[in-house]
């Protein structure tokens, strides 16, 4: 199976139904996806396929065979931080760290979407990912920060 | 016992891909032994954590069977086809569709895979189950002796081990209504959701919720003869005393007055 993940190609022998999740960390070293929940509740295990967020703790390897896979990874870099982590990093969006991934990408993938999201669609876009310091005010004061410098 | 299954891993799950729908059909057989992957969201997590060792798994996500066709006068939708697909579909299904976990679980969940769920110890699942009931679908589904098509809440009552293809219901205008009652988490946990419609007088109502799957409830006793389920959400008490609240509120919303 192949797998393109933030612009490398992969050939992989791994069994069809392994988590993608698991075969980015253990088989790829890309450790930005956290094993949370692995029950597809938590989403911070949560990448980007072919630019639509989806979790991979939940998705076998099998549905993304040949497909693009985005992870924080492949949003920038330290010293070149993407649009989106900059706007996180300016508004104190992330306490702990370990929900930051999955927030990152949802709000990368809805600002693809929907350029100028309002509250509403933030809401839903980042209602399947939890952060356990509750620090949401701060979360969605940067995802606004970041709706507002791409529109 | 323990050092039995520890044993056994997901490397010993041989895996069928089919490529077409007919491929699936012929992997599947008489369904011994094979437990469907399609969107993953519930099977998943049981196959790593080796709650569920099947001897083989059929993915669904290469076979086709998706899509949603408007055709002699039927509305059939494909087993693999994404509950977020329906986010625009005819009412009460589309406001159900809308509350399946989140807006990343609805992109992967699929159709088959909720009209097959079962409730879990802690949770309801199935939430297209009810308004499926309340439209008076049918299920057509393959396994042992072969393809047919039946009503769903037959298939509810006694399909278990047969591969859904698709759901379908009649093309036609209906009053109808959905009111639920849910607990939010990051996804929405429906505590209980009761779905109506009514077209040519006839009313069907049916609720998600009350037991491991949706059934078809009397609109006039909608307690007669259930069983209700008792779960960390909510008491069989409490969902005793919600159920006729919620047949009347998707009532009033079917007469069009739901403000009252």
């Amino acid at each position: 199976m192949n797998l393109t993940v933030n612009g490398v190609e992969h050939e992989l022998e791994s069994h069809a139904l392994r988590p993608l999740l698991h075969v980015l960390r253990e088989e790829l070293g890309i450790t930005s996806p956290k094993a949370g929940c692995q029950q597809g509740g938590c989403g911070t295990c949560t990448v980007l396929v072919d630019g639509e967020p989806r979790r991979s703790c939940l998705l076998p390897l099998a549905a993304v065979d040949g497909a693009a896979i985005t992870t924080v990874e492949g949003l920038g870099t330290p010293e070149q931080l993407g649009p989106v982590q900059a706007a996180f990093h300016d508004k104190y969006g992330s306490q702990c760290g370990f929900c930051t991934p999955g927030m990152l990408l949802a709000t990368h993938a809805l600002i693809e979407r929907s350029p100028k999201a309002g509250r509403d669609e933030i809401e839903e876009a980042l209602a399947g990912h939890v952060c356990r310091c509750t620090g949401y005010v701060k979360i969605l004061e940067a995802v606004e920060a970041a709706v507002g410098s791409a529109s | 016992m323990t050092g039995e299954s520890q044993a056994v891993g997901l490397s010993d799950v041989s895996v069928l891909i089919p490529s077409s729908a007919d491929e699936a059909v012929a992997a599947f057989g008489d369904g011994k032994d094979v437990t469907v992957v399609a969107g993953g969201t519930i099977v998943l997590p049981d196959l790593v954590a080796g709650r569920l060792r099947p001897k083989s798994a059929l993915f669904l996500g290469r076979a086709g069977l998706s899509g949603i066709a408007r055709a002699d006068g039927r509305v059939t939708i494909g087993a693999a086809t994404p509950v977020s697909d329906l986010a625009d579909a005819d009412a009460p299904l589309a406001e159900a569709a809308r509350h399946v976990g989140d807006l990343e679980v609805r992109a992967q969940a699929t159709v088959g895979g909720n009209l097959c769920s079962v409730a879990s110890d802690d949770a309801p699942r199935g939430d297209l189950q009810a308004p499926l009931l309340a439209l008076a679908a049918s299920v057509r589904s393959t396994g042992k002796d072969g393809e047919k098509t039946e009503p769903l809440e037959d298939f509810l009552a006694d399909g278990a081990g047969r591969l859904v293809l698709d759901v379908s219901y009649d093309d036609a205008p209906r009053q109808a209504g959905y009111a639920s009652v849910w607990r939010p988490h990051t996804h929405h946990y429906t505590i209980l959701a009761v779905a109506a419609a009514k077209r040519d007088g006839e009313l069907r109502v049916a609720a998600t919720g009350v037991g491991p799957k949706a059934v078809l409830v009397s609109p006039d006793d909608p307690l007669a003869a259930l069983e209700l389920r008792d779960d960390p959400l909510a008491s069989a008490w409490y969902r005793a005393r919600l159920l006729p609240r919620l047949v009347e509120r998707a009532l009033a919303i079917l007469e069009g007055h739901e403000n009252d």
